[in-house]
């Protein structure tokens, strides 16, 4: 096999301010291979992809296409090179047809002629083995309808170099088949591909190589032959660093929240949450792991009132009057009138969890500002807790005064975690409550965590890092596609073991403690 | 390459005052152009067209009082869709609504006489004129409530409606052919707003001032108030922390209308004493203006609404001694809201040179 990379990254770099989001990257891809890119959430590689196709520019570094070193500034640059990325959100004109949507932007004399154009699609859709319907409205397209109308408006633009972000996250089982197949026809035809993901078992099955990616830094590239799952989930997640987190025994552990069987379903009818069933018991930290859309948010937010399910039930065992209560389908004021006393710290600290426009003292008010048998606010007790949490936490601010949305990332979480704190609660929820934070406010996040768990809190915690689900917490749920692949004691399992569950697809869940 | 480029100033390192700096500046640029566009126009010199415009403004005692009742008017519509907008929702309907609550106190008076009591009849019109103002601001919430119908477009529309009701209103009611109705109980004063003093309009003036301190106080101290500013921030928010969002929408917009119900009442009962399709002068729309200008503040859209109301009378006092006609006034007050509207890109943004590029 005569080796000609069609694409190759010396040494990128790029930073978005303190943080490092690619470091000294090195890429290669040939002509006629597919590339995967491999790595967890945040380990740069959509960062990586968007500066080939032009939406970013490296900070240092090169790229070169066919040996020459070229410079992409913009996407159409990234055109003029014939690369063509598909996003993970398509970027498509709703009221427009398939073939106006591919023909949209273009500057050469087809654009009017639709048919024309139309009759071209439909040559690039039967080469390959596209299923479309070039007369179709987008808005009457299923989700795998349009990503054939993205690959197909880069391929009409005449991409050789495809970049697919995430592609299969979004599709069925099936409808990856077909893709799959459509991609190794593609590269038969002498395409490059290079495809974004995070799923073992696709990489395993489409890609000729395998490029990882660990929190921002490129670690290796193996071929997919020499390869195992366990392998590439070993230099995907990286050897145990070691935290310091101090992690007590749970105290009398009861159980607080008995969650079974819940299903939930998205607004396109997928589902989001495919049986899950877990027990939360006071006194511990229970971790939840998973790619990232694996269900987490909709798990919190269905426990929080927030999100409808169609079916399961939340049982929460009152500590105090020994009553049990079902919080299924419950908005969060009939589950506050029912004296459940639930804290929630969602992943959208500014959009969910705190009014980014509002000062301390009013985001303090939230939760509580219809206190008071008047008809007005009452603002001097909201005040106190801001200034106890300024003090408490050492929340960097000018004053309490000061909207939200100015302090930095690790200050708005402080306020937030403070607050939902303050509220006393026996079932504490946190969805990446340190995500973007530096390291001492981490720290600060972990260490509230086990003061919540040594004073009987039940504690969800969902997160990210690995090394600190597993520092941290007394259990983990892990959760992928919506279904719990497993729950292990977080003193026991290894690294490998809970990410070799976060990728699995199918099968069923293994269920039960380990 | 040389040239400019813009860069988004930081929150905090714009100070208030340098906001005031750039505001005031663009009003007086504004104030320029609009000097240089009368003197081309009218010949006459700068200064004498400015002291017309005062002349015209704060004049005579008749023109003050017609200057205040003007920013009183304006006042109470755009304090009428203040709350709606706090909560993002684009009540572009206060036209109608005002139309409806004045059609409401006209038909009062037309139909119910003089057989009341003029403090009754007072009554009875402040009622129904809210509640025609409420019912028809209350339908597309209910729509936007239910189904998720687009505001905008919905309060626009209404104010059609509003505006063909009474057309057909006076088609019907109109007196000998006039093609209009003619000052309603011009002898018995019935459902007339009773002068202070011998001042018709103080009246006006002291109920829109009340309530320009009740929505001050509505919104930065009511339970309700931080509730309209929660759901305008993030709806999402709204509903994490457990607020009912269709109810605040449904509720605020009632409120909305209610004003602007009241705002038809005092036009029709306290000035005009008679109902046209022309009974809101597009107040309706010019109250958007102000409520936006003074970023929802209820006290600060007095500044934005005698703004306003000033270059009006104003400019329609030149157009009135140099013979140009009345769109000549519109042209003054586009003029001084362009450069208002324009200054806030110039807070929000500065203009850097841009330097060579380094590699």
């Amino acid at each position: 096999m005569a080796e000609v990379p069609a694409i190759e990254l010396k040494n990128i770099t790029k930073t978005f301010g303190p943080i490092v989001a690619n470091k000294d990257v090195c890429l290669v891809a040939n002509r006629g291979e597919v590339l995967s890119i491999l790595g967890e959430n945040g380990s740069g590689k959509t960062t990586l992809m968007n500066m080939i196709s032009g939406i970013y520019y490296p900070d240092h570094g090169q790229i070169f296409i066919d040996g020459k070193e070229v410079e992409i500034k913009s996407p159409k640059d990234a055109f003029n090179y014939k690369i063509g990325m598909i996003h993970q959100h398509f970027k498509l004109v709703d009221v427009f047809t398939a073939t106006e949507n591919i023909v949209l932007g273009l500057k050469d004399e087809g654009r009017y002629n639709l048919k024309k154009s139309a009759a071209k699609i439909k040559a690039i859709a039967d080469l390959y083995g596209f299923v479309l319907d070039p007369n179709k409205k987008i808005y009457d397209m299923s989700v795998s309808e349009k990503q054939t109308v993205e690959i197909i408006k880069v391929l009409y633009r005449g991409a050789d170099i495809l970049i697919l972000d995430e592609p299969t996250a979004v599709l069925t089982p099936q409808e990856t088949r077909r893709l799959f197949s459509v991609l190794t026809r593609m590269k038969a035809d002498g395409k490059t591909i290079i495809i974004i993901t995070h799923k073992l078992n696709e990489v395993m099955e489409i890609s000729d190589r395998v490029s990882v990616l660990r929190k921002g830094e490129y670690i290796g590239t193996v071929l997919t032959k020499e390869t195992s799952e366990s392998a590439l989930t070993e230099m995907m997640v990286g050897k145990k660093v070691e935290l310091n987190i101090d992690r007590s025994e749970p105290q009398n552990p009861e159980d607080r929240l008995i969650v079974a069987g819940l299903n939930c379903e998205n607004r396109e009818g997928v589902k989001v949450l495919d049986n899950v069933s877990f027990t939360a018991k006071s006194g511990e930290i229970l971790g939840v792991a998973g790619i990232a859309g694996s269900g987490q948010r909709e798990l919190l937010e269905a426990i929080a009132g927030l999100q409808r399910l169609e079916s399961g039930s939340i049982i929460y065992n009152n500590p105090k009057t020994k009553e049990q209560e079902n919080l299924r389908n419950k908005t969060p004021i009939q589950i506050r009138e029912l004296g459940v006393r639930l804290s929630f710290v969602p992943e959208d600290r500014l959009g969910m969890g705190l009014v980014g426009n509002m000062d301390l003292t009013d985001n303090m008010m939230l939760r509580s500002y219809k206190k008071g048998h008047t008809a007005f606010l009452e603002r001097s007790k909201p005040k106190e807790l801001a200034e106890q949490i300024v003090e408490e936490l050492e929340v960097a601010t000018p004053s309490i005064s000061t909207p939200v949305r100015r302090l930095s990332g690790g200050n708005v979480q402080k306020v937030l975690v403070g607050r939902e704190i303050a509220a006393a609660p026996t079932v504490f929820m946190a969805a990446y409550p340190v995500r973007g934070l530096d390291i001492n406010s981490s720290y600060l996040i972990y260490n509230l965590l086990n003061q919540q768990k040594e004073k009987g809190v039940s504690v969800i915690f969902v997160g990210e890092d690995l090394d600190v689900l597993i520092a941290l917490c007394d259990r983990i749920v892990v959760l992928s596609s919506g279904k719990v692949t497993g729950i292990v004691d977080a003193r026991k399992t290894t690294k490998e073991e809970v990410g070799l569950l976060m990728t699995k697809t199918f099968g069923d869940a293994e269920g039960g403690e380990k | 390459m040389l040239g400019f480029h813009v860069v988004k100033r930081s929150k905090d390192a714009t100070p208030w005052w340098i906001a005031w700096l750039i505001r005031i500046g663009a009003i007086l640029l504004g104030a320029l152009v609009c000097a240089l566009v009368t003197v081309v126009l009218t010949g006459k010199d700068p200064i004498y067209v400015f002291t017309t415009m005062v002349n015209g403004a704060f004049g005579t005692e008749r023109k003050l009082w017609s200057l205040l009742q003007g920013i009183a008017m304006l006042l109470c519509v755009s304090l009428a869709v203040t709350p709606a907008f706090k909560m993002k929702f684009w009540n572009i309907g206060a036209e109608g609504q005002a139309l409806m609550g004045g059609l409401a106190a006209a038909a009062c008076m037309m139909f119910i006489g003089e057989s009341l009591p003029n403090w009754l009849m007072l009554l009875v019109m402040v009622v129904t004129s809210m509640l025609a103002g409420a019912i028809w601001a209350v339908i597309p919430a209910l729509f936007k409530a239910r189904w998720n119908t687009n505001e905008t477009l919905f309060t626009l529309m209404m104010n059609y409606i509003a505006i063909q009701i009474v057309s057909y209103f006076i088609c019907v009611y109109a007196t000998g052919g006039s093609g209009k109705i003619d000052v309603i109980n011009a002898s018995s004063h019935i459902g007339w707003m009773p002068s202070i003093g011998g001042k018709a309009y103080l009246l006006n003036v002291i109920i829109v001032l009340a309530l320009t301190v009740f929505m001050y106080v509505y919104l930065k101290y009511s339970k309700h108030g931080y509730e309209i500013a929660v759901v305008g921030e993030s709806e999402n928010t709204a509903k994490y922390i457990g607020i009912d969002v269709r109810k605040v929408i449904i509720r605020t917009m009632i409120i909305s209308g209610l004003l602007c119900g009241l705002a038809g009442f005092l036009l029709v009962s306290g000035a005009d004493h008679t109902i046209s399709r022309d009974t809101i002068a597009g107040r309706g729309f010019t109250a958007i203006m102000v409520s936006w200008l003074a970023k929802f503040n209820p006290i600060v859209m007095i500044l934005t609404s005698f703004l306003l109301v000033f270059f009006e009378k104003g400019s329609g006092q030149v157009s009135q001694i140099c013979g140009l006609n009345a769109s000549f006034s519109d042209v003054i007050t586009g003029i001084i809201i362009f450069f208002i509207i324009g200054s806030e890109f110039f807070i929000n943004f500065k203009i850097m040179k841009n330097e060579k590029e380094g590699k």
